[in-house]
């Protein structure tokens, strides 16, 4: 499947320890802003009940969930703690405080 | 069998039972102990007395030695009979009952009276002294049906005696004979800056008052100074000092001076009668605070077991005060002489004095004030006589600097530093290795094991934090398990701890705190944020930036999610009454966003459910332009305020229950609390608001109304408990906000009102809301400044301002 880079915004866009959303065709992705502005792009669904991430507290490089307090590892996108399982992670690229993230095809809604 | 010498005890207080107590520890068998006490209870702490006086401990909490203790230990106790007589040659004694008795040992601990000034006056009823339960009785009993109160002695003792008499609703006036206060423990600079802390916490001090006479003719009524100044006073409480008890030793011919003369074994002039506490002179010395006497105790039970004498050579006290929020520690030489170098530290703007008094590059003596963690590393340095030649440049700064390390030491790596010898509780004179031997030895894992095994924090409990630190670094994970619950993962202290570390040391934002109490994480996590947030906010009105980012989700968007990530939109309903045009704004709003689901709440509000977020805004426009506003159905704060419909249509109603109810929502609404706080009111006794399982619950009878509090209907029912009964609409709002201040003052972020009231007890909660109106009516207005800051529609801010617009729309739509 052909993956592409696009760009979604900037780092300031974010607000420090805060996350902001970004709408595909395949489903919602959070875009977060960890400690020393570190980008993470994951899945807005916990692996719990499919709580919204985006919604979270952050905090160093984890996001607690709002709905059951699943704590999530940003940078591996699994679950911290006696929690089991994994976020899909997506990957992202920062260039003069631009972000872009690495999505696929069916995403952007184009067939290739 | 050999028979056993009979030990006899003249005194049932600290010093003596101490004596008693090492006698037992030493060698248990030894002695058959009979104690004689004047007063009528078992041994309790007298140093203790402050904090009962000030309402936070009862005498129950500070009684060392009960009467089952004595029963259980073989020991006689004669309570309530003083011995008038001792013969030191026939080895006999008599008491007041005309019973005699005979001793091989004799311990003599009669303590010391209070000095009574010889003024005109002194004896009239409402002049008493400060030394025993008794007169904290009295005073309490006083501080009930009088205003004024003075006392004279602005010493270690009179000052406590002011504090707790305010705190007990009185109009304190300190007199004091010198130019400033507690001058025998603190230099000048420090006696001026609690002055000034004293005065600005409401308590008038009058320095350079010479008392000329007390005046009254039935009870007392005033103080009047040489000066001719008159002070009126329905109480006057007499803390000038004291003098020792020596008239037994008198009697019986001992060598007596100030006090009853002992030698290093605590060997009066007679042999076989020794004698500890306030009543000896030792070295020239008479000591009135408590840790000398259990050094004295120590070395006699050592010299009465052991066939090793030891010498008591006099001790370097430190003092501290026991007033909640002021912290004073002073120790050794402090006033400079020629031949002395002062360095001194100087922070009008955080109130930090520190001052070091140094001697042929020996530190002789300190004052702090403000600032006094570093007071046991500094008495330590000053008993050990250490060369600081080395750490000059930096022993102003405290041991962290000091010792290197600086900022980021370790709390831990510090206490580890501490050498065994080093004191660490003052108010008993332990020290550190008495502490980790205990835990060691006994297996010790809570904070109360610790300290009825040792007593070390057992006494003022200002060395709480570093006992809980030598627990933890001593018992390791098995102390953290029972220790207080720390606030989450990210820190060992407890919630109380760190609300009083964000009040003392002015902490203003979740960066410094976190630095400040060196929490474990760069910036803590989903637990403790949410709740430093709310603890910052309530301790600093006005003055604190909210963090936005430390906010729950649903405060952040002012709404609360739901399991779909939608959200839900409850707007303020006052009192349960809507009307027409809210009704039909509520309706358009269904209609025009397709607002899925409309429900009516247990709390008569309704509740549109399945809103997108990103409609959340234009939402509240529309609602807002209906002049509603939001309900905070989403936060830890006021939610609603349920009426009956009263005796606005009622026939049985005895009370508008309607218009009390939305007057109660105009007053407190928008404010944030530890957790959510629901209230009730009811217009007759049968009570259809359901007022008795909120968190503040008014119930209407017909002479004014009842007040309740700490209900609950969630998980665990709780019916609500009486607080007291009021007759006026105003008295309601006063002590709605009282209580609610008082909660939120005190609460545990997320700890509804039931669990803070079981925790903290109905009796502290009536102290400061009913019995004592000068704390009622500060708490009130404390309440309505933190409102000032907080009724402020969210709702509105985002909708026509714009606030935290990110926060309502996607980043970006890719596809």
């Amino acid at each position: 499947m052909t993956t592409y880079w696009i760009e979604v915004g900037q780092i300031n866009d974010i607000p420090p320890l805060g996350a902001r959303t970004i709408n595909t065709k395949t489903g919602r992705i959070a875009l977060f802003r960890a400690e020393g502005d570190k980008i993470y792009a994951l899945e807005d669904r916990c692996p719990h009940k499919n709580g919204p991430l985006s919604q979270g507290i952050v905090h160093d490089c984890a996001v607690t969930c709002p709905l059951h307090n699943w704590v999530i590892d940003l940078q591996s996108g699994e679950a911290r703690g006696p929690d089991q399982g994994t976020v899909p992670t997506i990957p992202v690229k920062i260039t003069d405080g631009k972000i872009q993230i690495a999505i696929t095809a069916e995403a952007t809604g184009t067939n290739d | 069998m050999t028979q056993k010498q009979k030990l006899v005890l003249i005194g049932n207080g600290m010093a003596g039972m101490q004596a008693v107590e090492d006698i037992l520890k030493k060698d248990s068998a030894k002695y058959d102990i009979t104690v004689f006490g004047a007063e009528p209870h078992g041994n309790y702490n007298r140093i203790m007395l402050s904090p009962v006086l000030a309402g936070e401990q009862e005498l129950d909490d500070i009684v060392i030695h009960s009467k089952e203790w004595y029963a259980e230990n073989n020991i006689t106790l004669h309570c309530g009979e003083k011995v008038t007589a001792l013969d030191s040659t026939a080895k006999t004694l008599t008491t007041e009952k005309d019973n005699n008795f005979e001793y091989d040992k004799l311990i003599i601990a009669t303590g010391s009276s209070p000095f009574i000034i010889p003024v005109p006056g002194k004896d009239l009823p409402g002049v008493i002294s400060f030394r025993d339960i008794n007169d904290v009785n009295m005073m309490r009993d006083a501080a009930k049906s009088y205003k004024n109160a003075v006392v004279i002695g602005g010493g270690l003792l009179g000052l406590e005696a002011a504090h707790g008499l305010q705190l007990n609703g009185m109009n304190v006036t300190v007199l004091h004979l010198m130019p400033t206060l507690m001058e025998r423990q603190l230099d000048e600079a420090a006696g001026h800056l609690l002055q000034k802390e004293l005065e600005s916490r409401g308590i008038n001090v009058i320095t350079g008052a010479d008392t000329q006479e007390i005046i009254g003719t039935d009870r007392v009524e005033a103080v009047r100074l040489k000066s001719g100044e008159e002070i009126p006073a329905d109480l006057v409480v007499m803390a000038v000092g004291i003098r020792p008890n020596t008239e037994l030793g008198q009697a019986a011919q001992l060598d007596v001076e100030r006090g009853i003369v002992v030698d290093d074994h605590m060997q009066t002039s007679a042999p076989d009668v020794y004698a500890v506490g306030e009543c000896v002179q030792h070295r020239g010395q008479c000591y009135g605070l408590v840790a000398p006497l259990y050094e004295m105790g120590r070395v006699l039970a050592n010299n009465l077991c052991t066939d090793s004498l030891e010498n008591y050579e006099g001790s370097i006290t430190s003092t501290k005060l026991k007033v909640s929020g002021v912290n004073v520690f002073s120790c050794g030489e402090f006033l400079a002489t020629e031949d002395s170098e002062d360095i001194v530290y100087r922070d009008p703007g955080l109130n930090v004095y520190k001052r070091l008094v140094i001697k042929d590059d020996i530190l002789i003596g300190v004052v702090l004030y403000g600032d006094t963690a570093d007071g046991p590393w500094y008495f330590q340095m000053i008993r050990e006589q250490k060369n600081i030649s080395d750490m000059r440049d930096m022993l102003i700064f405290g041991q962290a600097y000091a010792t290197g390390g600086g900022q980021d030491a370790d709390p831990f790596a510090l206490i580890s530093a501490l050498p065994d010898e080093a004191e660490v509780c003052g108010c008993n004179g332990i020290c550190k290795g008495d502490i980790v031997t205990a835990i060691q030895d006994k297996g010790l894992t809570t904070l109360a094991e610790v300290r009825s095994h040792t007593k070390a924090s057992a006494s003022c409990g200002s060395c709480t934090p570093q006992v809980e630190m030598i627990l933890q670094a001593t018992a390791g994970d098995a102390a953290v398990a029972h220790a207080i619950e720390p606030v989450c993962g990210c820190t060992t202290h407890g919630h109380d701890y760190v609300r009083q570390q964000i009040r003392e040391q002015g902490l203003k934002s979740i960066p410094e705190v976190l630095q400040a109490l060196r929490w474990s994480t760069p910036n803590g996590c989903g637990k403790c944020r949410p709740a430093l947030n709310y603890y910052l906010l309530c301790q600093w009105p006005g003055e604190y930036n909210d963090d936005y980012q430390s906010r729950f989700i649903n405060e952040r968007a002012h709404a609360n999610i739901q399991k779909d990530g939608t959200y839900s939109v409850v707007p303020r309903i006052w009192g349960g009454l809507t009307n027409a045009n809210e009704l039909r704004a509520i309706a358009d709003v269904v209609d025009k966003f397709d607002i899925p689901t409309v429900k009516v709440t247990g709390g008569q509000r309704i509740d549109l459910l399945g809103v997108k977020k990103e409609d959340l805004t234009d939402v509240w426009a529309d609602l807002n332009a209906a002049g509603m506003v939001s309900g905070h159905a989403y936060g830890k704060s006021l939610r609603t305020v349920k009426t009956c419909v009263g005796s606005e249509w009622c026939r049985f109603g005895t009370q508008a229950a309607m218009t009390m109810g939305i007057e109660l929502e105009k007053l407190s609404w928008a404010s944030w609390t530890p957790h959510k706080f629901k209230m009730a009111v009811s217009g007759c006794p049968r009570n259809c608001a359901e007022a008795t399982i909120k968190d503040f619950g008014v119930v209407a009878v017909d002479s004014g109304w009842e007040l309740h509090v700490g209900g609950n209907g969630g998980m665990v029912v709780r019916a609500t408990d009486l607080l007291c009964k009021v007759e006026t609409e105003e008295d309601v709002k006063e002590y709605c906000g009282a209580f609610m201040q008082l909660y939120r003052e005190e609460g545990h972020y997320l700890e509804r009102t039931a669990p803070y009231v079981e925790r903290v007890g109905l009796d502290h909660i009536k102290a400061h809301v009913v019995e004592n109106e000068e704390s009622r009516k500060q708490l009130y207005q404390r309440f309505l400044i933190s409102q000032r800051y907080a009724q402020i529609d969210p709702w509105a801010e985002r909708a026509r301002d714009k606030v935290h617009a990110h926060e309502f729309s996607p980043l970006a739509q890719v596809g």
